[in-house]
């Protein structure tokens, strides 16, 4: 199991254990923990509706790909801490890492 | 105003293949989409996308799913009302509806059919002060009709092909056209990228790149647009119309106001026939929501056939229902 933070769109933080070894995406996890995240695209990293910011543990993920950064981007707003939930997929590499919700709210 | 018997908000596969049966039932539809061209998500989103799930396709592009839907609805000669948002449905004395979308075309239909997938595409926006005041004033997010920029002085924000796209395209129509992008370089189309670059080395256009939208003011009309350059240094421009284009977002839109019961932003239905709690109104497709519920294009080809043969009482009250099979009695067309 892997251990982090999510920060919601109102500032509450809340600790979320994930199962690392079952291939999910952080946008799943996210969706699954009744976070208000669309993914309209289903994970192909084509709609931007999965946006978060990783305030903590940003560098452990890797380089973002090419169209992922493409669809980052063409958003309005965009930081350097910008990634796509749909594709980091829930390992190691996330553990202590702390995630801000930016994707548009459903509601 | 159009006659119809179905009125189907949203032109993705299922409301598309609602069409093929609905017209097995000598049904009539009329459809309505917000996206300027048909096929929804798939055309919007992921048009060059292979889908592996739909029977008897091991495989088929998102558009090529499109097109033979369309091919496969031609017999029954549905019309389409495209580019514009369903705002008001309107319940007439006899039961039937009145439809109404953002460019007041109205719609009278025996049956609503909502196959809106996840409600409306609409334009990502900029976070400005003041934007709202001057949408519609000099903002706008859709070039609807390049002429209206002849002449005029235009900014546009974006990365992407469309801003690429516009650009160049307007470059001849209007007086001044400044391309405003927070990067160094393009994600758009090569080809594209190094036409525009060529533009502003001739002095066709002002490309102004690492810098971001920061202001738009104006007296009741735009006149200017404020940026921030990479070193925060503040840049003003004159312009009458300003462009985001920022790309397209799923939001639920008008349909939550029609008095529907919601849950998640998906329509809660019966799934007996995926009727609404209102009369005539149905709910195919990935913006309905029941036990069990799988947001598949599959699932909603199959809520269409069960739905048309629930909605053939509205347009036919004095008939009775025989069910075929297209292997016995082919397609018929009107």
């Amino acid at each position: 199991m892997v251990n982090f933070t999510v920060e919601d769109h109102d500032g509450n933080r809340q600790e979320i254990e994930a199962p690392d070894d079952m291939g999910f995406s952080l946008m799943e996890i996210l969706k699954a923990s009744e976070y208000p995240v669309l993914a309209t695209c289903g994970g192909m990293a084509l709609c931007a509706t999965c946006h978060v910011e990783i305030l903590e543990g940003k560098d452990e993920l890797g380089e973002a790909t090419d169209v992922e950064l493409d669809q980052l981007e063409n958003l309005p707003e965009y930081y350097p801490t910008s990634r796509l939930a749909c594709q980091i997929r829930i390992g190691d590499i996330l553990e202590g890492a702390v995630v801000k919700l930016r994707g548009e709210d459903v509601v | 105003m159009i006659h119809t018997d179905l009125c189907i908000i949203g032109a993705g596969p299922v409301g598309l293949f609602a069409v093929f049966e609905a017209g097995l039932l000598k049904m009539r539809c009329h459809l309505i989409d917000a996206l300027p061209q048909v096929g929804g998500q798939l055309s919007e989103i992921y048009p060059q996308k292979p889908i592996y799930d739909i029977p008897g396709y091991p495989e088929v592009k998102a558009q090529d799913l499109v097109d033979n839907l369309m091919e496969q609805i031609k017999p029954f000669k549905p019309t389409f009302t495209l580019g514009e948002r369903v705002d008001h449905l309107d319940k007439q004395e006899d039961g039937s509806y009145i439809v109404t979308t953002s460019d007041k075309t109205h719609v009278h239909a025996k049956v609503i059919v909502i196959a809106g997938g996840l409600g409306c595409f609409e334009p990502r926006k900029p976070v400005l002060d003041n934007l709202e005041t001057f949408e519609g004033k000099g903002i706008t997010y859709m070039v609807k009709n390049p002429e209206t920029f002849r002449g005029k002085k235009v900014v546009l924000a974006g990365g992407g092909d469309s801003a690429l796209d516009w650009t160049i395209y307007l470059s001849k129509v209007a007086e001044k056209v400044t391309l405003v992008h927070r990067n160094e370089t393009f994600r758009g189309a090569p080809d594209s990228a190094a036409k525009v670059f060529d533009l502003a080395s001739q002095g066709k256009i002002d490309l102004i790149l690492s810098a971001n939208l920061k202001e738009v003011g104006g007296n009741g009309v735009l006149n200017s647009v404020t940026l921030h350059d990479k070193a925060k240094t503040e840049i003003k421009i004159d312009a009458d119309y300003l462009i985001p284009l920022f790309g397209l977002s799923p939001k639920l839109g008008p349909i939550a106001d029609w008095g529907l019961s919601i849950d998640k932003n998906a329509i809660e239905v019966d799934t007996r026939d995926y009727s609404t709690g209102v009369e005539r109104i149905y709910a195919i497709g990935d913006i309905n929501t029941y036990e069990g519920k799988l947001k598949l294009i599959l699932c909603g080809f199959h809520e269409a056939a069960i739905m048309m043969h629930s909605a053939f009482k509205y347009v036919y009250p004095d008939q009775k229902l025989s069910f075929k099979y297209t292997t016995v009695n082919g397609v018929n067309t009107f």
